[in-house]
């Protein structure tokens, strides 16, 4: 089991709302997974020419400032972190490839959550209540979002194999099920240049995603090709830049309900972590088809 | 009339209240506000009462549901009114997966869509969905009838037994060893009662007939292929 919460909204009003409004549905799924939590939230954008990278040190007194500093004194430009719980977000003002070599070779011990101009990514051990609040989830603004609480099958719980998972540029995938042929793909894709952190089979479907993105494919079509590569159980949420999708695999035997006003599009695991929305109860429900890809996109 | 607020009380206090009524009760008439998606509501009943739940309800309610009249007002999630004996549930909104699995009796009427497996290994039940049903509906389906007013999604009645599949729309496709068969006068008498009775819109003179061809009954290695 696994609880998994998308939230994509149409209505601008509501975008200081939107960490409150995700916070809801993702404790609502509780029972579904206590183990660890996550989110990933879209939110303004680091200005041209920089990009946001979430960092993730143990230690909860880590020296964000001084980590920032020195990136500063390297690339002689600007670099602020904003400490959140045992998490980071660094702007700094390069690009997101060599900031994260220069991370990789100064800053072995902190692991890069997610990386971007938008996305900004939290999840650590404990149930979504704690996590949420941890993290102070409430508090975030955004266009989008989305979130997981897990019940670990398939590897260990910690902070690093917990959802979502941000393997590329401002993408996120929160995954309910399991996949087989995992060890496979990430083999194929590590000689592809797509990084993985963990032995995690989630984080493949995740690499995967990134990968067909990187070859040109748009989010629905890289999905589409996920039907034939990916061997396993799912039902994923896929978060980008701009948009946001939603897919079964053929049988469908992992949970999803889809949701969608005028203010709104929400997914969830079940029908409760819908029912706190604002308008919920007006809104068009159904359930996803099987092997079908679901895609809601901003101009 | 009594009302009970999920918000107030638990799942477990209202289920308990409900098996504790006596068969000579008269507290017969239950309104439950607040159901919030939760789990395993109504489950085990065995007294005639009358129950409407205001609201959607999450994963079995109303199972094993014996003699109760239940009519939830909104979505019902994974399996509702599993292994039904007898007794009407009516969903007023849509229902998830696996309603009315097992089903040996009684009736079980979804006025919205039903996702996949509606109906997964019916033993008896009679189930009428006013919308369309998804993949592997029927799957394993051994008595009862199912009666779909909309489309139904692939591979229906997969391996059936003597379960009848009564469809007015499109079927996406027939699983192993279900076959259209005719509409008999007989066919169209049950489709027409089952309407009437639960009073959703269809003619039955536009239904198809799907049950199972028995040719994987006793296995049979040219038909190995089949499974």
């Amino acid at each position: 089991m696994c609880g998994i919460v998308g939230l994509f909204l149409k209505n601008e009003a509501l975008r200081p709302d939107l960490g409150r409004l995700l916070a809801r549905m993702l404790v609502e799924m509780g029972d579904r997974g206590p183990d660890s939590a996550g989110f990933a939230v879209y939110r303004r954008p680091a200005p041209e020419g920089s990009v946001k990278i979430t960092l993730f040190h143990p230690d909860p007194a880590h020296d964000w400032a001084a980590l920032a500093a020195a990136f500063a004194r390297s690339i002689d430009r600007p670099a602020a972190a904003e400490p959140r719980g045992n998490h980071a977000v660094l702007t700094v003002s390069a690009e997101e490839g060599p900031a994260r070599a220069w991370l990789a070779a100064h800053h072995p011990e902190v692991r890069v959550m997610g990386f971007g101009r938008r996305i900004e990514v939290f999840k650590d051990m404990g149930g979504p209540d704690e996590v949420a609040r941890r993290f102070d989830l409430a508090g975030m603004d955004g266009t989008h979002a989305l979130g997981h609480t897990r019940m670990a099958t398939e590897s260990a719980v910690t902070t690093e194999h917990s959802h979502p998972f941000a393997v590329g540029s401002e993408l996120c995938l929160v995954h309910n099920g399991s996949l087989s042929n995992h060890n496979r793909l990430r083999r194929n894709l590590a000689r592809a240049g797509i990084r993985f952190g963990t032995d995690n089979d989630s984080e493949v479907a995740a690499g995967y995603f990134a990968h067909r993105l990187q070859q040109g494919d748009s989010l629905a079509d890289a999905m589409r090709a996920g039907l034939d590569d990916l061997d396993g159980f799912y039902t994923f949420a896929v978060g980008t830049r701009d948009g946001f999708a939603v897919l079964r695999d053929p049988v469908a035997c992992k949970p999803a309900i889809l949701a969608e006003t005028d203010d709104w599009v929400a997914m969830g695991s079940e029908w409760k972590a819908i029912a706190p929305l604002p308008g919920s109860a007006r809104a068009r429900v159904w359930e996803p088809e099987p092997a079908t890809v679901y895609a809601w996109g901003r101009a | 009339m009594i009302t009970v607020d999920l918000e107030l009380a638990t799942v477990r206090e209202l289920n308990q209240r409900l098996h504790d009524l006596p068969p000579d009760t008269n507290e017969r008439a239950w309104t439950i506000v607040n159901p919030g998606g939760r789990h395993a509501l109504l489950a085990g009943l065995t007294r005639p009462v009358s129950i409407t739940v205001e609201g959607h309800v999450g994963y079995y309610c109303a199972g094993m549901n014996e003699a109760a009249e239940i009519v939830i007002d909104g979505h019902a999630g994974v399996g509702v009114a599993e292994n039904i004996m007898s007794g009407t549930v009516r969903v007023r909104g849509n229902a998830s997966q696996a309603a009315g699995a097992s089903g040996h009796g009684g009736l079980l009427v979804i006025e919205g869509d039903a996702s996949a497996r509606c109906g997964i290994s019916m033993k008896g039940v009679d189930i009428v969905v006013g919308g369309s049903v998804g993949h592997m509906s029927a799957f394993m389906a051994q008595a009862g009838r199912l009666v779909v007013c909309g489309d139904a999604g692939g591979d229906l009645g997969d391996s059936l037994y003597e379960a009848v599949i009564y469809v007015q729309g499109r079927v996406t496709s027939l699983g192993a060893d279900c076959e259209e068969q005719p509409m008999a006068d007989a066919d169209r008498a049950a489709v027409a009662d089952l309407l009437a009775r639960t009073g959703i819109p269809g003619d039955p003179a536009r239904f198809r007939r799907y049950g199972s061809a028995r040719r994987l009954y006793h296995f049979h290695v040219d038909h190995a292929d089949a499974y």
